[in-house]
């Protein structure tokens, strides 16, 4: 397949990127900060977004989505990169898009992935628990109890956690911290007794929570795929969940380098335009040739995804670790070429290495992926 | 099934019946490559079994027109070949400059007779080319050089000298610059020649570089007589050809190395420097550093496949292989850096056979030139920010 997007998912970008860049620029996200908006995000937007067959992206069409691949959905997560658009987009349509129709049972499917679709249902994947992303260290507790569990632990990052209707919960019911075997996913309402939802109001000001679970009681139509089995599973949702935000870092990092390249020809400095000394000219030149890669790197992943999901785990490291690089890199020669001027509030440009900070975090860092590229080529 | 699938399975079917298994080994000395030309001899019978056949089939050039001894492959029929000879290993049957290099340029600014004299010679590995650009005070600034091609009669006399031309002692012909103008701006007074480097006062002298080898030569001449209607493209123009070839030259550089093929590098430095308790390289250091590496292998190799189909598209910038050179380049100097940490002590010896003649030394040496040749680094990166980004300054 062609590493280039094909006419219908150009047409797709340039749909979200209409809609996005109108309603969502990055005074949107401004003005939720400095508003200290409740959701975080705009319901609006989000049913706009459904209207726009967004939410239902990767829900198949017999349950009200259009049943697109990971390369649309990551086209629609680079748009949103672009202005930094808070939104249940991963959450929700990505992350507990897939978990659902990857695991879910026919009624799980039938009772839940319509109100993705339709933008009514918002949705939360709780993984991580200790400080930095280690799935197979989960420790969550969840002990069999009549016909179901009971669920005691931690999350914490869990994104869009404080507005979800339905927690997609990693658990352990078997084996110890680092095993692979005795994970399992359940669907938890958190409404339920025992579930305390703290809305962490973080660095980039996107949406996540803590969440704590005291003797949460789930039924055994709860568990989503099967018990102590739910490794593959949440491999797979999570390596999805890699490649969207590594789509999202690729927006963010050609965002921030475009309105970087801009500045260097519009500032003076010693009589000249700042983009006439070579000491930039080389620097944003190097920024530039690690962004076409990177992107080349981020869309071959999920072409992996859609095309061979159950060999992309390298790829999609590759993608993961090469995006959360150069985003770190385009933020900060984004900040330091812009002077002073980067430093301020006023100037969006803190606003992207804030959000960069959090994707380089989300699902692992380029420090994990690497060790993962490492262990699976065996040394 | 389309007719690009019937190409595939085809050419997989031919090249399973027709590439001899040690043409299917990753070549691991200077004597695996076949060069050509009137002096060429075969290392091998499979090496000259698996030459002949792929130049009947004219896939030394597959994407060059049949009447010029090419293939006549369109894009998507090259890309598959290339895929399926990668797949299998396959190596090139034969490697030249003027299949790299001056073919393309031949093909866009030759006239017919130019094209039917020399590509059908070059496709059939019959004469080895070499490329007389750079001297010794027209390095990054090339455009200056100083060359020069005086009128006489019919013909041109040609003086001065040459550096850095690879292989020129073994070469049969030469593509060069000249200065056939000295009064206009340095751009405009250059044009692109041919000539027999047999032809009298042609001498050439073997530069010895720090890896112990020679592969390039100063060359010098000395009023040597070459033909008015050996000039390619229009007189005073060869500056368009020399870009324009200096783009295949890079992309040709930037794909340097021994991308994907063999046990990855981690494995290989393993065998070397041991492994801990629980398998894994035992130099955490390095071994982060080799992961670090194979993530921007990795995604090296999807830019390149990419910049393959930005261009089927016509969506690719034309400066774009300077991009791809750049980084190319730098990325097969790392990968020897870390062969070197790998090799540790082992990797010093020169000349004993143990170390194969000092062979990870000395290709750790030469990539050194990689990030030099065809533009250096810092030159392509002046490309990338004034044709790419448009910044402003000269």
């Amino acid at each position: 397949m062609p590493l280039v997007l094909t006419e219908e998912q150009s047409m797709l970008r340039d749909s979200a990127r209409g809609l996005i860049s109108d309603k969502a620029p990055v005074a949107h996200l401004r003005q939720l900060r400095d508003g200290k908006d409740e959701t975080g995000f705009s319901r609006d937007l989000w049913k706009a977004f459904a209207e726009m067959g967004f939410s239902g992206l990767l829900v198949p069409e017999n349950f009200g989505g259009s049943g697109l691949g990971y390369v649309e959905a990551g086209v629609v997560m680079e748009e949103i990169g672009r202005t930094l658009m808070p939104s249940p987009f991963l959450s929700t349509a990505v992350l507990a898009a897939s978990a659902l129709s990857r695991g879910g049972s026919e009624a799980q499917k039938s009772v839940h992935l319509p109100k993705i679709a339709d933008g009514s249902l918002l949705a939360a994947l709780a993984v991580d628990e200790g400080t930095k992303h280690r799935p197979l260290q989960i420790g969550l507790q969840a002990v069999r109890s009549g016909n179901g569990f009971k669920l005691s632990g931690a999350k914490a990052l869990v994104v869009d956690g404080h507005t979800a209707d339905l927690l997609i919960v990693a658990a352990r019911t078997g084996g110890a911290a680092g095993d692979r075997n005795g994970l399992t996913l359940f669907l938890v309402d958190p409404k339920a007794k025992g579930v305390a939802v703290e809305r962490t109001v973080m660095v980039d000001a996107h949406n996540a929570a803590r969440i704590e679970f005291s003797n949460v009681e789930v039924n055994a139509d709860q568990v989503l795929g099967e018990v102590d089995q739910g490794g593959v599973l949440l491999d797979g949702v999570l390596n999805i969940g890699r490649g969207a935000v590594a789509s999202e870092m690729v927006g963010l990092s050609e965002e921030v380098f475009g309105r970087t390249v801009t500045y260097l020809k519009e500032r003076k400095q010693f009589g000249k335009l700042i983009g006439e000394f070579q000491a930039l000219q080389h620097r944003a030149a190097q920024l530039y040739i690690d962004i076409e890669i990177t992107r080349s790197a981020v869309l071959k992943a999920l072409q992996t995804l859609d095309g061979d999901f159950d060999h992309a785990g390298a790829a999609i490291a590759v993608a993961k670790a090469r995006a959360g690089t150069t985003a770190t890199l385009a933020v900060q020669e984004g900040v330091q070429m812009h002077g002073g001027m980067g430093m301020t509030d006023q100037f969006d440009i803190g606003f992207f290495m804030k959000r960069a900070r959090v994707c380089q975090e989300l699902f692992g860092d380029s420090n994990y992926h690497a060790d993962q590229l490492a262990r699976m080529k065996s040394y | 099934m389309s007719d690009l699938e019937t190409f595939r399975r085809e050419t997989r079917a031919w090249l399973e019946a027709n590439c001899p298994p040690e043409m299917r080994r990753p070549m691991t000395s200077e004597s695996d490559t076949y060069w050509g030309g009137r002096n060429a001899k075969f290392t091998s019978e499979p090496q000259r079994v698996w030459f002949e056949r792929m130049r009947d089939k004219g896939w030394t050039v597959p994407d060059w027109p049949k009447e010029y001894g090419g293939g006549g492959l369109d894009r998507a029929e090259h890309k598959v070949l290339r895929e399926e000879m990668a797949a299998m290993g396959a190596r090139a049957p034969l490697s030249s400059f003027g299949i790299w290099m001056l073919g393309p340029a031949l093909l866009k600014y030759g006239n017919e007779a130019q094209k039917k004299e020399h590509l059908p010679k070059i496709a059939a590995g019959l004469i080895r080319w070499c490329q007389g650009y750079s001297e010794p005070n027209a390095g990054s600034d090339l455009a200056s050089l100083q060359t020069r091609a005086e009128s006489d009669g019919d013909d041109y006399l040609i003086n001065g000298q040459k550096i850095w031309t690879s292989y020129a002692n073994y070469a049969d012909w030469i593509f060069c610059l000249v200065r056939t103008d000295p009064a206009v701006k340095k751009h405009d007074g250059i044009s692109f020649i041919l000539f027999d480097m047999a032809s009298k006062g042609v001498s050439t002298k073997p530069i010895l570089l720090i890896s112990g080898y020679s592969p390039f030569c100063e060359t010098f001449f000395d009023n040597v007589r070459v033909p008015k209607s050996h000039v390619v493209g229009t007189v005073n123009r060869g500056w368009d050809v020399a870009k324009y070839l200096l783009q295949h030259e890079r992309a040709m550089i930037s794909g340097t190395g021994e991308r994907g093929i063999g046990r990855p590098l981690g494995q290989v430095a393993a065998d070397s420097v041991g492994s801990d308790d629980s398998g894994r390289l035992d130099d955490a250091m390095l071994r982060g550093q080799i992961a670090t590496f194979d993530i921007d292998e990795a995604a090296f190799a999807a830019v390149a496949e990419r910049a393959i189909d930005l261009a089927k598209a016509g969506q690719s910038h034309p400066a774009f292989s300077s991009a791809m050179k750049y980084y190319g380049t730098e990325l097969n100097k790392r990968r020897h850096e870390i062969l070197m940490s790998a090799g540790g002590i082992d990797a010093l010896e020169w000349e004993s056979d143990r170390s194969r003649g000092g062979a990870r030394p000395r290709a750790w040496l030469r990539t050194k030139a990689n990030s030099i040749e065809g533009g250096t680094s810092e030159v392509m990166l002046g490309i990338v920010a004034k044709r790419i980004l448009d910044l402003p300054g000269a």
